[in-house]
């Protein structure tokens, strides 16, 4: 295990001591305690730029499962870089600002961390893994401790439902996408994404790789929250403001974004590809930013808006996926999407994270984040407006912050498409900069919104729970950090950012196209000169101050789309019809009563069996290995059969326990006869036991009665019985005819005390060479005994209650 | 369950219940070579136990042996686990076991195996999973 790996698996090692810290220094705040943590982490991975900046990648491996190709295979390249300073970056700040924000004495703090912690490692973990199923791993992990964080309140419903939705939609997604992995793997044999990426041109033509392609997509999509799976990303903002600032807009969103990137090479090959991911994404942009405007709570319309901001991501990244099919570097036109991708993907992470800590500062010290109520805080929240001015302003895309720069960008991204002849582009390409264009309008009005109705107007005291005031200090510190990274950004973004961040991730993004001795060289200029992209932001401007102004007059348009056809509507109508279905399913076979589900359960063993015995035709009578029969084995077998009869005519349930019971003796001489001691004794001492189980159950169990009425389902008994009874006799008659394969006894006989220094085989078997049967057994056993003494003492307390 | 008031089985089981766990004990050490092992040893206990039980009531038995058996489980699979991932630390694969020889003075050669600590696992996991169940329904009145 190198440096590396337990870099990765820090915080999920961490996160152990959590609830330790928690309990034993209450004075402390326990964020003080995991704050550490990510900053150190931070300076880990931001000592890896010197290596990364120079195209180097550096991979470390584990082995885990490598029989089946399965290793935890750390892979540091610019890409899995850039969002590991993200995750440890933001990380960081998040804790520092959830201090203040989470009260020590009202809160969980212990769970609260733990669950931050679980998913920084394995949000780590998605972005450093080179092996597909080490990264499926840790991608259903982010799910995971998502669904946690989303319910941390979970006293409200809202709270619950919202972790339900996401889980649901991530997880599903998650699972197409390992579906996509395996479809991947029958393809080129490996797990590994570098060989994967090695293999893209040998697989376009298999008939699973568009398979394969949709499956990944599916995985990616619904992780970003692109149309149409984003109805879950509003709802997922009943978390804690700092979770929604972290998860659910820095970093498990944008997942599906690595997920893509990461894959292009792969995948983008084929046509569909960059069609797929440009389509939804400018899709999600516009009805992201569409949505958006027509919210009123100030974390739903920074949901949508990360919705949109996360389509702008992708649609950039599928034109710039095109650039796989132009040769070089210098000249290719649709690098500059994927250059736009990767610096918004930084810029977003800024602007939007100092907003959701600006919307948690003005909930925390208004008591409501509804915008009708808020209003005229510029006077109680100087610094707190400051920021919201430069958060919002970037997104919206004014000069000069960084959300300028890459807006920019983006258009000529979008405005590159009308040149795109591949992939009958052309019919429709004329949409993407106008989509583009309409999208960015509802940005600026709803950036708009977000700042001016919540500081600016008239203040409403009335409408409010608390007196506003400023945020504490500490508050304020992590939002200070983001704005000011989003002024700095857009002054220094080449001597930062270029050669040390976005060209290496550049680079990891299209492997194929650097030759020896060449690099990207990307320069982000502030002033182009005038061009069209800077039209088409002062029409942006232009039109949406005016929509802006005039909104109260057409925001009917948002009462023109029917609520039926509401996505949210469709997801909960499959829901509740999918519970009642099942519902409606098992409960016509779960009766309740023990007897039926033996009938299941002997039936399907009959049917099961005879079809095999006779499809295979295996049956088979050879007695010429049979011993004689003795006169002990012909009594005991008497003996049995007598007192299994007559268990079942027993008038008294203590009769037919004790002769059951004796049954079981009988069995066990049999073992004697057979010179099997080990089995002998254990049958012994199991039938006493569960005699006295039985002994002890005896008096909850209702007396015996004649149930005359039902001669029917007793013939059907004595059919089932007769039939297992019968099946069994075949195949151990069946069984000792054919002889396939050697026994494996002789290689215990030669082994047992060469290998294990034991005598008694049966027992070494056991704790040794099957030793992995029976620890899980004894755990099996121990879930088991567990399960009763639930079920029984939660009976007994709610009896209690009653 | 209730009190029988049995004087015969009440004095006899005082003195058998010793030599059952007794022997419940010695065929868990004799495991390795001969028959028995921490899987019989375990049922036999609880069997003993399960006399005791008979013989007087739950709660006397709960006062005689103040065990729980549910944490008695866990540190069954604690054994267990423990045994199994200890050989991670010395860098062979899971459930590697190891064995030796030691001279003690009076008893002579002893072989030490760690597969007994595995079987000591499995014998306190049986014993706490039996008499928990055993307990949980025998209270349910």
């Amino acid at each position: 295990m190198s440096l590396l790996h337990l870099a990765i698996i820090a915080p999920l090692l961490y996160a152990i001591l959590v609830p330790l810290f928690y309990k034993s220094f209450r004075q402390i705040h326990t964020g003080w305690f995991v704050l550490p943590l990510p900053i150190i982490l931070f300076a880990y991975f931001f000592s890896y730029i010197s290596t990364t900046r120079h195209q180097a990648i550096v991979m470390e491996t584990l082995n885990w499962i490598p029989s089946m190709g399965i290793n935890f295979t750390a892979k540091v390249d610019g890409l899995g870089l850039l969002f590991a300073l993200l995750i440890t970056g933001i990380g960081s700040l998040v804790i520092l600002y959830s201090i203040y924000y989470l009260s020590k004495t009202k809160e969980k703090l212990n769970t609260f961390y733990t669950y931050l912690l679980l998913f920084m490692g394995a949000m780590l973990g998605v972005v450093l893994s080179d092996n597909l199923i080490v990264m499926y791993a840790f991608w259903e992990l982010t799910s995971f401790s998502s669904f946690l964080l989303i319910g941390y309140w979970y006293q409200r419903e809202k709270s619950r439902y919202g972790a339900q939705k996401s889980m649901i939609i991530t997880v599903f997604g998650g699972l197409a996408m390992l579906g996509g992995i395996i479809l991947l793997h029958l393809m080129t044999g490996s797990f590994s994404i570098t060989e994967i990426i090695a293999q893209a041109h040998d697989i376009v033509n298999h008939s699973l790789f568009i398979p394969a392609l949709l499956c990944v997509l599916l995985g990616a999509f619904t992780k970003s929250a692109q149309f149409p799976f984003h109805i879950w990303l509003p709802d997922a903002m009943e978390a804690p403001t700092p979770v929604s600032a972290y998860l659910h807009s820095a970093t498990m969103v944008k997942a599906g974004i690595y997920l893509v990137a990461r894959l292009t090479p792969v995948f983008a090959v084929d046509g569909l590809w960059v069609w797929l991911v440009a389509g939804f994404g400018i899709v999600t942009l516009f009805w992201g930013s569409f949505s958006a405007v027509k919210q009123t709570d100030l974390k739903s319309i920074l949901a949508f808006s990360t919705v949109s901001q996360l389509g702008l991501i992708m649609s950039l990244l599928g034109v710039g996926a095109a650039a796989l099919h132009f040769p070089g570097v210098e000249d290719n036109l649709y690098i500059v999407a994927t250059t736009a991708a990767v610096f918004h993907l930084i810029n977003h992470a800024t602007f939007k994270g100092s907003l959701f800590m600006v919307a948690g500062i003005v909930d925390h010290e208004t008591g409501t984040r509804d915008i009708r109520k808020l209003g005229g805080l510029m006077h109680f929240m100087p610094i707190t407006f400051t920021i919201a001015i430069i958060g919002t302003f970037s997104m919206a895309g004014l000069p000069p912050f960084n959300g300028f720069l890459s807006k920019e960008m983006f258009f000529t991204g979008m405005l590159h498409v009308l040149e795109l002849d591949l992939f009958n582009f052309q019919s429709v390409a004329i949409l993407f900069p106008i989509i583009a264009w309409i999208a960015s309008v509802f940005t600026f009005i709803y950036s708009m919104m977000l700042v001016f109705k919540t500081f600016t107007g008239k203040h409403q005291p009335e409408k409010l729970d608390k007196k506003p005031h400023e945020a504490p200090i500490g508050m304020l510190i992590s939002p200070t950090i983001l704005a000011s990274l989003v002024i700095i950004i857009f002054f220094f973004s080449n001597s930062l950012l270029s050669e040390n961040i976005i060209e290496p991730a550049l680079a990891a993004i299209f492997p194929g196209l650097l030759t020896e001795g060449t690099g990207f060289m990307v320069h982000i200029d502030i002033w182009h000169g005038f061009k069209p992209e800077l039209f088409m932001t002062l029409g942006v401007i232009a039109f949406g101050i005016l929509l802006y102004l005039t909104y109260p007059k057409w925001r009917k348009i948002y009462k023109l789309f029917p609520d039926k056809l509401a996505l949210n509507r469709l997801y909960d109508g499959i829901l509740e019809r999918a519970q009642n279905g099942s519902n409606r399913l098992t409960n016509s076979y779960m009766t309740g009563s023990i007897r039926s589900y033996l009938v299941y359960i002997f039936t399907f063993f009959i049917i099961i069996l005879a079809t095999s015995l006779f499809v295979k035709n295996a049956f088979k009578l050879d007695t010429s290995k049979v011993s004689s029969i003795g006169i002990y084995e012909l009594l005991l077998a008497l003996f049995i059969v007598i007192g299994a009869i007559s268990t079942v005519f027993a008038k008294t349930r203590l009769a037919s326990i004790l002769l059951l019971g004796a049954v079981g003796y009988m069995v066990s001489l049999f073992y004697v006869l057979f010179r099997a001691p080990d089995l002998a004794l254990t049958q012994l001492v199991i039938e006493t036991v569960s005699v006295a189980l039985f002994l002890v159950c005896f008096y909850h169990l209702p007396k015996l009665r004649k149930e005359d009425s039902r001669v029917r389902f007793k013939l059907m008994n004595a059919l089932i019985s007769v039939g297992v009874g019968i099946m069994v006799t075949l195949i151990a008659l069946s069984a000792h005819s054919n002889k396939f394969f050697q026994s494996i006894s002789q290689y215990y006989i030669e082994n047992t005390y060469t290998e294990a220094a034991g005598k008694n085989m049966v027992n070494v078997i056991l704790v040794d060479f099957r030793g992995f049967d029976t620890l899980f057994e004894i755990t099996v056993l121990a879930i088991a005994s567990l399960g009763i003494y639930g079920m029984i003492r939660l009976r007994l307390t709610r009896g209690d209650e009653e | 369950m209730r009190s029988n008031n049995n004087i015969i089985l009440e004095t006899t089981i005082k003195v058998v219940l010793f030599i059952i766990v007794l022997f419940s004990v010695y065929i868990f050490f004799a495991g390795h070579y001969y028959p028995g092992g921490g899987f019989i040893g375990g049922l036999m206990t609880s069997g003993a136990i399960v006399l005791l039980l008979i013989a007087y009531d739950i709660k006397t038995v709960a006062t005689i042996l103040p065990v729980n058996y549910r944490t008695m489980t866990g540190i069954g699979l604690l054994f267990a686990i423990g045994t199994s991932a200890g050989s991670l630390l010395f860098n062979v694969p899971f459930l590697t076991h190891a064995f030796g020889h030691i001279e003690v003075p009076v008893l002579g050669e002893i072989s030490l195996h760690t597969a007994t600590l595995f079987d000591l696992g499995v014998y306190l996991v049986v014993v706490g999973v039996t008499m928990t169940i055993i307990q949980t329904i025998g209270e349910d009145e």
